[in-house]
């Protein structure tokens, strides 16, 4: 309701502004000449001062809106190449901001300073190829800077040696839900294509390939600290985007083909909830969701649940009507911590096979397995 | 309507005096003038509905899933029961509000406009070369326009799957309702545009190259004149690759061809297509869509160019400069489309080439920003509504230009690729630069077009207000892209890792809400000066410019005697040797003058 009454009253105070231009032309009726609506001495006298303010209004909504919205901005990068990529965006936003300081000033202050006057003369000056060398080579030199450290820190992450020793998962998207699977000991994930997709094996994993044989399927992401991981993203149906902003990573899902984006978490999920900012950040949060929650009491509705950091796989790329709610959890353990919950995990193999002597008639034919079973087995995964 | 009765490319006193009909004079008009204020006014009215759709999402943002009258009077009860909004319809508004802007405002609205009145004018033309294809490029105009605004009532929802309409999703009804009838109508509308916008930009080119009056050589042509033919030629190598990508989705979504499709899994069953990529879409579709941020930006700068010239009573600063930027930046537009795709999974060493040509466009950029503030320096301004939306042109063109090279910068793209922050990006170097010089010629060329002038007043007004909520909507925009927020989402209720961005986003929808409606400012003063303005005088600006030498009324082959003829470059203000501040194209160099080679 008060955002109905925001709108009423911006829409009144338009009214009134306007009815205040009409009144300021009334005053003015007298002077019916042919150029009474090109800008006069008043006029420029006016504007170029408004020009001055305008000036003064961008550079404090900047200082401002830093203040003020500067702590929402994504922190400490959890993932190791993260350091280059900020160091390299922090470089990027010093030179921004100088260029913006220096060309705004000079632009509304000329605007200002040289607002017209009856008796003034423009300076008749219409070339200097001094000058514009100088505004040619300097960006160039700038920007050849820019382009040499970020294709360097380019290619080293997004080249993945296929020698190093990382661990290989899949992330795998479909409308609107995320599933990650790891290639167990081997270390190699099995074929896989939606055209084996049946029942359980929601993936479409080639259940008699040898190297699917120990192939994990679950539906929370788990990675270790320190070591490098390996995404390999597929999609079955639309373009997906797999966005970790924490970790400084991004692929597109794109169906018929793998993508792959590879880093190297640096904070256990535990330890990155502990970082200062991040406590900030939370305790601020939750104190939102507080007053929320005092709101929705007051109408009878459920309060909100409190609010604990963790990392996230978003859906960055329009995928249908629920992108907006495409997630995964995404934990990253101690080495131990992981061995462990990996261990926990059944083999799809296994799972494949559970299903079909649960029901052994339908496991006979299974080509054509009914919609119910789908979806029990799908639910049955989605558990873990 | 003979076409010969209208062959202006030989200097023929045009004795011909048709009876004109209401239908031949302002329906299938073959005038470039009365062409160009049919443009306008489609161009206005298409304007008024992408603007207003981008009021209804942003409340939808700012007060997700709370109920608004406004939503079920306008939505309907299928789309916002009971008032709120619902989450295929918010998609399907994003799409269309993108499309309608880029393609139908700012692209035919605002070249459409300009380039028909003022190069026939400029070059001192009778008339466009073909005034029927001009004619025929209109109405195919109209036509879209018509089209895609009947997609918007179509039963499953207009087109949802955004406005760069990736495949599988724009092609598979299975995954978005906006896929069946609503994409169908999206693609023919575009692909009509695109017929349109080819002859538009064909006409352009021909008239600019052989129907220049005598004296006018290419370096003495306005800048406006030199944008709006830089941009008929990118239009023309661009426009037909993503006609042909429209035509490949259509192939595979009515014919079951695989050129973007494969291995699809979709409720419950695989689909037959193998072997195509939605990458190869990405490809065709961005090498129109970079380009065609240069197409409705150009000109813009080359109208921002004329007016800044013009109100300052100085020359443009380094005009051969800036004809050499117009071209390179021509010329890298063509070859940076892939920065829209570093993470699409194209191979890493494209995206390295992409990033260099990208950053590279960052100095011809950088040269025409300052040679517009050298020309504002020891001016003599006229701040009149026209130069205000100018002067905010080149603000908003540095601020949106440099965080482009962020995005620009592949390493940096990884992550606020998708995010506000692109939407912040693009919104103010193309979007609301493009927007303010449209303003800007609107309110400058008014007294041609109409006869009549526009009330100042109310510009300043307008440009004030808009100027602040431009900024109030996008600079805190890049905040919550940089804390991650994914742009395209319904809410951001699911993910209390973003609850503190809400109060930003009711600031911004705020500003939105206040900017859209002092454009009503702006309406109200088009559409009432057009008719009770006060008249204009043949040159209210005192501008160089052949089109002011015209009568105020418009005739049919614009000057009643011969076409006049060009003696200088047209930014002689404030020359020393004369004592007036302007010396028109027409006026012959005094004896002693120097020929600027400029």
């Amino acid at each position: 309701m008060t955002s109905l009454l925001v709108i009423i009253v911006l829409v009144l105070l338009a009214v009134a502004l306007w009815q205040l231009t009409k009144i300021f032309d009334l005053t003015q009726e007298g002077s019916h000449s042919d150029s009474s609506q090109v800008a006069t001495d008043n006029d420029n006298n006016v504007q170029g001062y408004l020009m001055f303010g305008f000036l003064a209004f961008i550079y404090i909504f900047t200082i401002y809106g830093l203040f003020k919205w500067g702590n929402l901005v994504l922190h400490t990068p959890a993932a190791e190449h993260g350091a280059t990529v900020d160091n390299l965006m922090n470089i990027t936003w010093i030179l921004i901001f100088t260029v913006q300081a220096i060309t705004q000033v000079l632009l509304h202050y000329f605007a200002f300073k040289y607002r017209g006057k009856k008796d003034q003369k423009a300076l008749y000056f219409a070339d200097n190829n001094k000058l514009e060398a100088v505004w040619s080579v300097i960006p160039a030199v700038v920007l050849a800077g820019l382009i040499l450290y970020g294709l360097y820190a380019w290619t080293n992450i997004m080249f993945v040696d296929e020698e190093e020793d990382t661990i290989v998962i899949e992330l795998y998207a479909q409308q609107f839900k995320w599933s990650a699977r790891y290639s167990g000991e081997d270390n190699v994930l099995g074929k896989a294509n939606v055209r084996f997709i049946e029942g359980v094996n929601t993936l479409g994993v080639d259940i008699a390939d040898p190297y699917s044989q120990d192939d994990i399927v679950v539906s929370e992401l788990h990675i270790p600290k320190g070591k490098k991981v390996h995404f390999k993203m597929r999609s079955q149906d639309v373009l997906h985007s797999a966005y970790m902003p924490h970790f400084r990573a991004q692929m597109n899902c794109v169906p018929g083909m793998v993508t792959e984006f590879a880093f190297t978490p640096i904070y256990t999920t535990a330890e990155y909830r502990e970082l200062p900012f991040m406590v900030e950040k939370v305790a601020n949060i939750n104190a939102l969701r507080a007053k929320k929650s005092i709101q929705l009491v007051a109408v009878g509705e459920t309060a909100l649940d409190p609010y604990t950091f963790d990392y996230l796989l978003l859906c960055n790329k329009i995928c249908g009507a629920s992108h907006y709610n495409m997630q995964m959890k995404v934990i990253v353990d101690t080495p131990e911590d992981y061995a462990k919950w990996l261990k926990e995990q059944t083999l799809l193999v296994q799972d494949v096979k559970n299903a079909n002597t649960a029901e052994p008639v339908e496991g006979a034919t299974a080509k054509d397995s009914t919609s119910t079973k789908d979806t029990a087995s799908v639910a049955k995964i989605a558990m873990k | 309507m003979s076409a010969e009765g209208h062959d202006h490319g030989h200097d023929h006193e045009h004795e011909h005096h048709h009876k004109e009909t209401f239908i031949t004079k302002y329906i299938f008009s073959i005038d470039h003038k009365m062409i160009a204020k049919q443009y306008l006014i489609t161009g206005i009215i298409m304007g008024i509905i992408g603007v207003g759709m981008s009021m209804l999402f942003r409340m939808q943002l700012a007060w997700p899933e709370e109920s608004f009258k406004i939503f079920n009077i306008l939505l309907g009860d299928k789309f916002a029961p009971n008032g709120v909004m619902a989450n295929d319809i918010y998609l399907a508004l994003v799409t269309i509000h993108g499309t309608i802007m880029v393609f139908f405002v700012l692209t035919a609205g605002l070249s459409g406009t300009f380039s028909n009145l003022l190069i026939p004018l400029q070059i001192g033309a009778r008339d466009m070369a073909s005034g029927f294809m001009n004619m025929i490029s209109y109405w195919l105009f109209f036509l879209s326009s018509v089209i895609m605004v009947c997609s918007l009532f179509v039963e499953a929802g207009p087109a949802s799957a955004g406005w760069t309409i990736y495949p599988p999703l724009s092609a598979l009804p299975q995954a978005i309702p906006g896929s069946g009838m609503g994409m169908t109508l999206w693609l023919v509308s575009v692909a009509i545009f695109i017929g349109s916008s080819l002859m538009g930009s064909l006409s352009c080119v021909v008239t600019v190259i052989n129907l220049r009056t005598k004296g006018m050589s290419m370096t003495r042509l306005p800048l406006t004149i030199w944008a709006f033919f830089v941009t008929a030629i990118i239009g023309i190598v661009s426009f037909p690759v993503l006609l042909s990508a429209a035509l490949l989705l259509i192939m595979d979504r009515s014919f079951g061809t695989s050129f973007f499709l494969s291995d699809i899994y979709i409720a419950g069953e695989v689909l037959h297509y193998q072997g195509g990529s939605p990458v190869l879409f990405e490809h065709l579709f961005w090498f129109l869509g970079h380009p065609e941020v240069y197409i409705v930006l150009l000109p813009a700068l080359g109208i921002t160019s004329e007016i800044i010239a013009t109100n300052s009573r100085k020359p443009i600063f380094g005009y051969r400069a800036m004809i050499m930027s117009i071209l390179a930046i021509a010329f890298l537009s063509t070859i940076v489309w892939g920065h829209h795709m570093f993470i699409s999974g194209m191979n890493p060493f494209l995206g390295s080439v992409f990033t260099f040509t990208t950053l590279l466009i960052a100095i011809p950029s950088a040269v025409k920003a300052f040679n517009y503030i050298t020309t504002l320096w020891k001016g003599n301004l006229q701040l009149n509504p026209a130069m205000l939306f100018s002067i905010g042109l080149v603000s908003t063109f540095i601020t949106g230009g440099l965080t482009g090279i962020i995005l620009g910068d592949s390493t940096l793209d990884i992550n606020v690729h998708d995010t506000y922050f692109v939407v912040a990006h693009f919104h103010l170097v193309m979007g609301i630069s493009a927007l303010y010089g449209m303003f800007a010629g609107i309110y400058h060329w008014f007294p041609k077009m109409f006869g009549r002038m526009l009330n100042k007043n109310l510009g300043y007004v307008h440009f004030w207000v808009t100027a602040i909520c431009a900024y109030g909507v996008f600079f805190p925009m890049h905040f919550i892209g940089l804390a991650g927020l994914p742009r395209r989402y319904y809410t951001n209720t699911n993910f209390p890792l973003f609850d503190d961005l809400q109060n930003v986003n009711v600031l911004i929808t705020t500003f939105a809400l206040i900017g859209g409606a002092f454009q009503l400012v702006f309406l109200y003063n088009f559409f009432s000066s057009i008719f009770y303005g006060k008249k204009a005088v043949q040159n209210p600006w005192k501008s160089n410019t052949l089109e002011w030498t015209a009568p105020v009324e418009h005739i049919h082959g614009n000057w009643p005697g011969e076409i006049p003829h060009v003696h200088r470059w047209p930014y002689d203000y404030s020359n020393p040797l004369h004592e007036e501040d302007f010396v028109p194209q027409n006026v012959p160099m005094k004896e002693g003058e120097e020929v600027l080679h400029h």
